[in-house]
């Protein structure tokens, strides 16, 4: 599996890290710098050299753009003067504001990380392999699904282990078939913001969707106002005439209150009662289950449960997308005088991909539980449609694509090893000065 | 010319005889017995048992849960900046730091200055779990040669 190219590609880079001397560098191959987000591995766009994260599909995100910007256009073009002159000029001013504060909402959702959980290393990954070995004991021709359990407030919740990130999933967290990643918080996969909406960008999403529901009657209340204004002038059908655009934003409008309000009602709910979307179509914490069964992450009243989901800590992005990518992470020495080494060499790490590529095609079919396409409503349990040829696969052929082959293995192996020191202590350079001294 | 070809053969000598060698690598995880917050096992690892004390491991990894619970904190000045921020469209932050994000730089320099006094000294070396996505704590063994035998 390119052992040999993929071992020497990790010598060289072990070597150009240790030297300082600009002497040593004629031996080293100039490779330009690539930036984390070129290589990650889930299924997602950047943008702005790795600023803008957004799921691989933005066509229906286009559309909700679109929609918002020439109602609230026509809104302001036609019906904006009437009003202002006839009822007060504030009318518009509030609309400014809240179109403004849509749109920024709107972005912000679809272009932040949703609390995407980078995959685990090479060597975590076999770390974890090796435990859950020694844990099962024998293996059959079916390996059993992994989880591990964990007592949270009195109540027991399972931690799955996810075949294509090679974790255990945190509470909570959930992986989204569309994008290829784990997120955190995992609350749906929303195409109308053509992103994941988990623990980094909920609230941005909540508020996007109660201004909307604002904006959306607003602009219905006074579309109405100024057609029945005018129209006590003029007559019904000539004031219909004289501003056919407003016709438009009526239809717009009424289609669009009854989704978004009531998405608006039924985000309150979640927020007050902190849940997500998630674990309340699976009713994972309903008192139907059974009678001991209770939410073990809320906070007890509802005025703290919403604090803590808008206004807590914003946590930190997890991937580092606009870090660069560098190889002086230690790498496991070969076995040496025989002693076994505890991490994986390149052999093993082929070795496992292999076997963990089988594995996640049979837990797959076994267990999947992202909401796929949920979109605006409710669409019951979780699915995977046939979709195809694996994610794994998919994604590497989608590297492959872009870099080429030769590069797709590089890429490949970098992407593996994962996590870069970027602490100024690297530890070669403790151990030597420590040896030196 | 000639110190340049002396340096070529100090590093070249220094590559062949003191090259650490990573002998292994330990990883702590999470633990999610309190929730979803950042918090890590302590569980002291048998693979340390003959590198570090078991009482300095638990002090390690409970400083770091108590700094990631101070990030985490809901309190009075985490809802005045969450406030703030959502009334200035979040452009606040162009100019100032989370809260969040002043722990993590408190807790990198926490752990270097833990991998200079306690752990590098013994041949360890701690990565800040924030290089890992939060997931663990990975604790790097390397081969102490002085000692001979190789762990």
């Amino acid at each position: 599996m390119h052992l040999g190219e993929s071992t020497r590609e990790c010598e060289y880079s072990q070597i150009s890290t240790r030297s300082s001397t600009p002497m040593e560098t004629p031996y080293k191959k100039k490779t330009p710098k690539k930036r984390k987000w070129e290589t990650f591995p889930g299924r997602n766009r950047f943008y702005c050299d790795g600023r803008i994260m957004m799921a691989k599909q933005t066509g229906v995100f286009y559309l909700t753009l679109v929609l918002i910007l020439v109602t609230c256009g026509l809104f302001f073009t036609f019906d904006c003067w009437f009003l202002a002159e006839q009822l007060t000029p504030i009318i518009p001013v509030i609309g400014a504001v809240l179109f403004l504060f849509v749109i920024g909402t709107l972005l912000r959702t679809s272009f932040s990380d949703p609390g995407v959980l980078p995959r685990a290393t090479p060597d975590e990954a076999a770390d974890l392999e090796r435990q859950i070995d020694v844990a099962n004991g024998s293996t059959g021709y079916r390996p059993p699904p992994r989880t591990k359990e964990v007592v949270i407030n009195g109540q027991t919740v399972k931690l799955k282990y996810c075949f294509t990130c090679k974790i255990f999933r945190p509470p909570r967290a959930s992986h989204c078939s569309l994008c290829d990643n784990c997120v955190e918080r995992f609350d749906h996969h929303c195409p109308w913001v053509g992103n994941c909406v988990g623990k980094r960008n909920y609230r941005f999403f909540y508020m996007f969707i109660l201004s909307l529901s604002f904006l959306t009657v607003f602009i219905f209340a006074f579309v109405i106002t100024h057609i029945i204004l005018n129209s006590q002038r003029i007559g019904f059908l000539s004031a219909l005439k004289d501003s056919p655009a407003s016709v438009l934003e009526v239809v717009v409008c009424f289609f669009s209150v009854w989704s978004i309000v009531g998405l608006s009602g039924f985000h309150t709910y979640l927020i007050s009662s902190n849940q997500t979307t998630n674990e309340d179509i699976k009713g994972s914490w309903s008192s139907k289950r059974s009678k001991d069964n209770y939410n073990p992450y809320s906070y007890g009243n509802i005025f703290t449960n919403c604090c803590a989901a808008l206004c807590g800590p914003l946590p930190p992005s997890l991937i580092d997308r606009r870090g660069f990518i560098q190889s002086d992470a230690p790498q496991l020495a070969p076995p040496t005088n025989g002693l076994p080494m505890y991490g994986s060499t390149q052999s093993q790490q082929s070795h496992k991909q292999v076997n963990t590529v089988d594995c996640h095609l049979q837990a797959k079919a076994a267990h999947c539980d992202c909401p796929h396409n949920s979109g605006v409503l409710l669409q019951g349990v979780a699915h995977h449609t046939g979709r195809g040829p694996e994610p794994r696969t998919e994604a590497e052929s989608h590297v492959r694509a872009r870099f080429g082959a030769a590069a797709a293995r590089q890429i490949h192996l970098k992407a593996r090893g994962g996590g870069i020191s970027s602490s100024p202590w690297s530890p070669l350079q403790i151990i030597l000065m420590l040896g030196l001294n | 010319m000639t110190s340049w070809m002396e340096s070529q053969v100090e590093t070249h000598s220094l590559q062949d005889f003191q090259r650490p060698a990573v002998s292994s690598k330990v990883f702590i995880q999470r633990d999610y017995s309190s929730g979803t917050i950042c918090k890590f096992q302590t569980k002291f690892p048998s693979e340390l048992e003959s590198r570090l004390d078991k009482q300095q491991f638990e002090e390690t990894i409970q400083t770091l849960n108590n700094l990631y619970a101070e990030a985490e904190k809901l309190g009075g000045s985490s809802y005045l900046e969450g406030c703030l921020a959502c009334l200035t469209a979040y452009t606040v932050f162009l100019c100032m730091e989370t809260h969040y994000e002043k722990v993590l730089k408190k807790i990198a320099r926490y752990i270097r200055d833990q991998n200079e006094k306690i752990y590098a000294p013994r041949g360890l070396l701690l990565t800040d779990p924030i290089e890992r996505g939060l997931r663990v704590v990975e604790i790097t063994i390397f081969e102490d040669r002085n000692i001979g035998s190789a762990r």
